[in-house]
């Protein structure tokens, strides 16, 4: 134990029961706290409330088209990898009520919806889902036009984010530059050791809800071991994307015979959208009542994939899946880039491991480049 | 990034709301053609009946409960004293045909405006050739009507219009009022009737039958898809520069605010980067088929 207090960029080891205190001062102070559980043979993202709510344990193993969890047997709580949630789902909801317009004696008049924006505190974000987030930042949060929404609920946020021991084989944060270790952008950053946690401190918040707990300083042996951890991650991860010229590669790939071929294989469900943790497009829609006086209007997630985002009254923009999978690659890996300076690809693998035809962007892009060589 | 239109100064005023609308009534509706009607607009609120102003070529999501939101562009006169809003739709989709069972006095959803403007200013002292087709003429109207108001500042004012038969051109009261203010107003059909006696093709052909300067001629054209093709096809063998040939582009719209995605062309989202652009901005992917 030690008197001294944590200070912003320190780092302290805090034996993992503390996280209990830390989640139910979080709570106190009117945060929901999200975080991973087990549930449904995958891990998703939901309330919790203490450690014990973690998914103890468990490591997954992910491929293209395969997620599988498996019993370590082990005192861990962050050896899995993500699932097909990602916490873009808390940020921008995947159903979120707008308005209800209702007819009075002829005229329509419009209820605003003004619910208070919950106020949630992450608990696990990954290097490459924190990156994911400051990339819907630039999406949601743009100088002209600011998502009301988005900015209630990231402005409140508190994100206790942890650090990758256990890639799995569709990781490729390396490639993009975004993992699996944190740099910044968080409140706390956790390494998980088999008997303590490795707290680093990233922010105000974070620094009083730490000072609060007991923890000692790390020995050199602990923080070794986090740094071997971290390093045999890194190592871990093969699967590669090369991105160098990739936003001119695509554009000068639009007219390849490559995007028949995945339209071949491609079902067009629309998973790879739904699982990633940047896709931002969205409907909106109308539920009238059966009397016609009054209609609540939505806004949902949608995707590129859907035939009917592209409705013209002159006929669908994008009409086969092959112009469909070449709009969600192009605008993923080149002119998000045009749009909000950075990819809008984070490397975590989702869109891989959730195909259920087992498409990889990782074997595309290179079987484009190929042909552009030639 | 190719340079597109600066709109700034004409954005919609909402920018805190996600797609609230203001309610607008319908004062006045004027059928056009079979299946197209304009209905001119006031906002129910006298505030942002006041604060409501648009430029050519900008277009304002409508939107009827219980139908959904549709983008329609401005059909009216941006200047004109009683500030109407007119919008010419074809009644063809769930939003359009719903607001075309609706009277005078009944309200619908309005939002706006949304998107670049023909560039009038940039315009001054330029020769223009206005090439439409259907219901690509209302769109470029306000352009029309800004011209009249300062003619001296334009030169020599072409409108190629085209429509499908005789019945289906638009504004056809307007033309003798347009061709005193000394604009060449040329009217095309695919298919005449018994009483036409006007021209009979498509409007890119119509670049066979007089000469442009293209040292100082604009191209402003709207209209199908495979129209405006082959006008900037005639109008780049005329050797008019790609950034002066400006178009108006159509996609599937949800927020007219770049947010929802559903509007996008390669790096541009057309509700705000668009509707118009100038050609060199899309010269790139515009023969990219599915796009």
């Amino acid at each position: 134990m030690t008197d001294q207090q944590p200070s912003i960029g320190s780092t302290v080891a805090l034996a993992k029961p503390e996280l209990d205190g830390l989640l139910a001062d979080l709570r106190r102070g009117g945060f929901r706290t999200v975080g991973p559980r087990a549930r449904d043979e995958g891990i998703v993202y939901a309330e919790i409330e203490s450690l014990a709510d973690l998914p103890r344990g468990i490591q997954t193993a992910q491929k293209p088209a395969s997620y599988r969890m498996t019993q370590t047997g082990q005192n861990r709580c962050f050896d899995f990898i993500p699932g097909s949630q990602s916490w873009k789902q808390f940020l921008f909801p995947p159903r979120t009520e707008l308005f209800t317009a209702r007819k009075e004696s002829g005229k329509w008049k419009l209820d605003e919806n003004i619910e208070e924006q919950p106020r949630y505190a992450f608990i696990g974000v990954r290097a490459c889902e924190l990156a994911a987030i400051e990339i819907q930042d630039r999406v949601f949060m743009r100088p002209d036009f600011t998502d009301p929404v988005y900015r209630a609920r990231r402005a409140g946020l508190f994100i206790l984010a942890v650090n990758c021991t256990h890639p799995n084989d569709t990781c490729f944060c390396t490639s993009m530059g975004t993992g699996p270790a944190h740099k910044a952008g968080y409140d706390l950053c956790l390494t998980e050791l088999d008997e303590v946690f490795l707290v680093q401190v990233g922010s105000e918040l974070g620094r009083s809800l730490l000072a609060k707990r007991t923890f000692d300083l790390p020995s050199a042996f602990v923080q070794k071991n986090a740094a071997d951890a971290l390093e045999s991650a890194a190592r871990s991860i093969t699967r590669t994307l090369d991105t160098d010229g990739l936003p001119e590669l695509l554009m000068d790939s639009l007219e390849s015979g490559r995007w028949a071929e995945i339209g071949k294989r491609c079902l067009s469900c629309a998973n790879c959208t739904l699982v990633c943790p940047t896709c931002f497009c969205w409907d909106a829609t109308d539920l009238p009542d059966l009397t016609g006086k009054t209609a609540r209007r939505e806004r949902v997630w949608d995707s590129c994939f859907n035939l009917q985002y592209s409705y013209m009254a002159g006929g669908n923009t994008r009409p086969t899946i092959r112009s469909r999978y070449r709009q969600w690659l192009t605008h993923k890996l080149s002119t998000w880039k045009d749009q909000f300076g950075v990819p809008g690809c984070v490397g975590c693998g989702r869109c891989i491991t959730w195909c259920p035809a087992s498409i990889d962007l990782t074997e595309e892009i290179p079987a484009l480049r190929a042909e552009v060589k030639k | 990034m190719t340079t597109l239109i600066d709109t700034a100064s004409h954005h919609a005023g909402h920018t805190d709301q996600l797609i609230t609308p203001d309610w607008a009534e319908i004062v006045r509706i004027t059928p056009e053609a079979d299946g197209v009607t304009t209905f001119w607009f006031k906002f129910t609120s006298p505030e942002v009946q006041a604060r409501y102003r648009f430029a050519p070529g900008q277009f304002n999501m409508l939107y009827l409960p219980g139908c959904g939101e549709a983008a329609i562009s401005m059909s009216s006169d941006p200047d004109a004293p009683d500030r109407l809003v007119g919008h010419t739709t074809r009644l063809v989709g769930n939003v359009t045909k719903g607001i075309g069972k609706l009277q005078v006095g009944d309200t619908v959803g309005m939002r706006g405006p949304f998107g670049t403007c023909w560039p009038m200013a940039e315009l001054e002292g330029k020769d223009l050739v206005i090439a439409c087709g259907g219901i690509g003429l209302p769109p470029l109207r306000p352009a029309i009507y800004h011209i009249l108001r300062s003619r001296e500042k334009y030169g020599k004012v072409t409108l190629l219009y085209g429509a499908r038969t005789p019945k289906d051109l638009l504004y056809q009261n307007e033309y003798e009022t347009w061709k005193q203010a000394d604009i060449d107003v040329q009217v095309t059909v695919d298919r005449g009737d018994e009483a036409w006696d006007g021209r009979v093709g498509v409007v890119p052909m119509w670049f066979y039958h007089f000469r442009v300067d293209p040292q100082k001629t604009a191209i402003l054209t709207c209209g199908p898809e495979i129209m405006i093709r082959f006008v900037i096809y005639e109008a780049l063998a005329r050797r008019i520069p790609a950034g002066r040939i400006y178009v108006s582009m159509e996609r599937n719209m949800k927020c007219g605010q770049g947010a929802c995605g559903h509007c996008q062309m390669g790096p541009y989202f057309v509700c705000k980067d668009g509707p118009v652009f100038p050609f060199s901005a899309l010269e790139k992917f515009f023969n990219v088929e599915e796009f």
